[in-house]
């Protein structure tokens, strides 16, 4: 075939139009968060003293860590999946918010406390749930992404990754009865390092174009 | 591509064909420099104008147009590298002959995009060649295949996304 033929048969095609990528992604999210808090309702389900430990600093900082990184990591996506498209340093704001949150717990408990903060008493929990409430997330902005042109299909996986990941685990803070930074910095990273790999594994087999 | 957007369809055939042969100076300089034939060069061209094609929502109409024209073509060029080199590299030798050959510029691909086309199920096939090989048009073909102009967009459209995914071998 030549070329001029095969432009030809372009020139007469008119593409339908596509939603922009970001209201793609609006609706995979609110589709995949529907489906991971019924998830987290059934099986999990809010922790019992939530209205006393909505008040105090180390829980809020919890969600509010994971959302800052679901945010940049949302903001991000768009750049990641266009050709040419560059990646900003907004995604090392929550990483650095959470190690400020380490050295300030670090600086007011006793070092004797730091194992048992560390350690916690819901680890292997968290490992599990965080990873299987990001599913649903990771397959509807896996589907939405579809539609970009990513020029590495991995990276761009590992981001949605990330953020189905940060999402889950802003909405298992709500269970979780461990509430130190120690805690969030060991285990809801290691859950989220889970989910930001099967996002690469993922993206480099589904995000190709 | 502004043009395009707003419809017309005469810029946007004058925009691809000024395109075609930038996108085939990058194509062959980078084969070239992996040291890589550039037997197949046209087909990594044709593969490239389908994803500027097909992918055209992704560029930002406030950013120039430049940039993604070329990482596009980056990432069709690589894609091609990669798949060639599973398929197992040429030896020196052929590289050197078609080094010193004169390059082809008739802009006839030679085996992917033939064989993608022939994969293409009936009605897709003659719809999709019947507008390139053939030259026909939108009324025209549908005219002739006795179908409904909007049958015929359709079946194009259709064949232009099972094209770009069969030219990368995505079923091999």
């Amino acid at each position: 075939m030549r070329t001029e033929d095969l432009i030809r048969a372009l020139a007469a095609d008119r593409p339908r139009a596509v939603p922009p990528l970001p209201r793609l992604l609006a609706a995979a999210l609110l589709a995949g968060l529907v489906v991971a808090v019924a998830g987290f309702l059934v099986e999990l389900g809010v922790r019992a003293d939530i209205r006393e430990a909505a008040g105090t600093i180390r829980f809020l900082v919890k969600p509010a860590t994971m959302l800052l990184l679901a945010a940049s990591a949302l903001a991000t996506l768009p750049a990641l999946a266009r050709p040419g498209g560059r990646a900003g340093p907004g995604l090392l704001l929550a990483p650095l918010a959470l190690a400020a949150a380490v050295a300030v717990e670090l600086a007011v408990t006793p070092s004797g406390a730091w194992g048992g903060r560390l350690v916690g008493s819901n680890a292997l929990v968290c490992l599990v749930a965080v990873p299987l409430l990001a599913l649903p997330l990771l397959l509807a902005l896996l589907g939405a992404l579809r539609q970009g042109a990513p020029e590495r299909p991995g990276r761009l996986g590992a981001l949605a990754g990330t953020l189905a990941g940060a999402l889950a685990a802003a909405l298992y803070a709500i269970h979780c009865p461990d509430d130190s930074p120690l805690f969030v910095a060991a285990w809801y990273s290691l859950a989220i390092a889970v989910t930001t790999l099967a996002g690469a594994a993922a993206g480099r087999r589904l995000l190709r174009w | 591509m502004r043009a395009a957007d707003g419809g017309d369809d005469a810029a946007y055939c004058r925009l691809l064909q000024a395109l075609a042969p930038v996108v085939r100076g990058v194509v062959r300089h980078a084969l070239l420099r992996a040291g890589a034939g550039t037997d197949d060069a046209e087909d990594v061209v044709q593969e490239t104008l389908l994803a500027i094609h097909l992918k055209r929502h992704t560029w930002d109409r406030s950013a120039p147009i430049g940039p993604w024209i070329n990482a596009i073509t980056r990432y069709k060029t690589v894609d091609a590298l990669r798949r060639r080199g599973r398929r197992a590299e040429q030896p020196l030798d052929d590289v050197v002959a078609t080094l010193a050959a004169p390059p082809a510029e008739d802009g006839l691909s030679r085996r992917d995009a033939e064989r993608a086309l022939a994969t293409l199920p009936g009605r897709t096939h003659q719809v999709v060649r019947s507008i390139s090989l053939d030259g026909a048009g939108i009324g025209e073909t549908a005219r002739r295949l006795g179908i409904s102009e909007g049958a015929v967009r359709v079946a194009l459209h259709r064949g232009l996304k099972a094209l770009a995914r069969r030219f990368g071998g995505e079923s091999a």
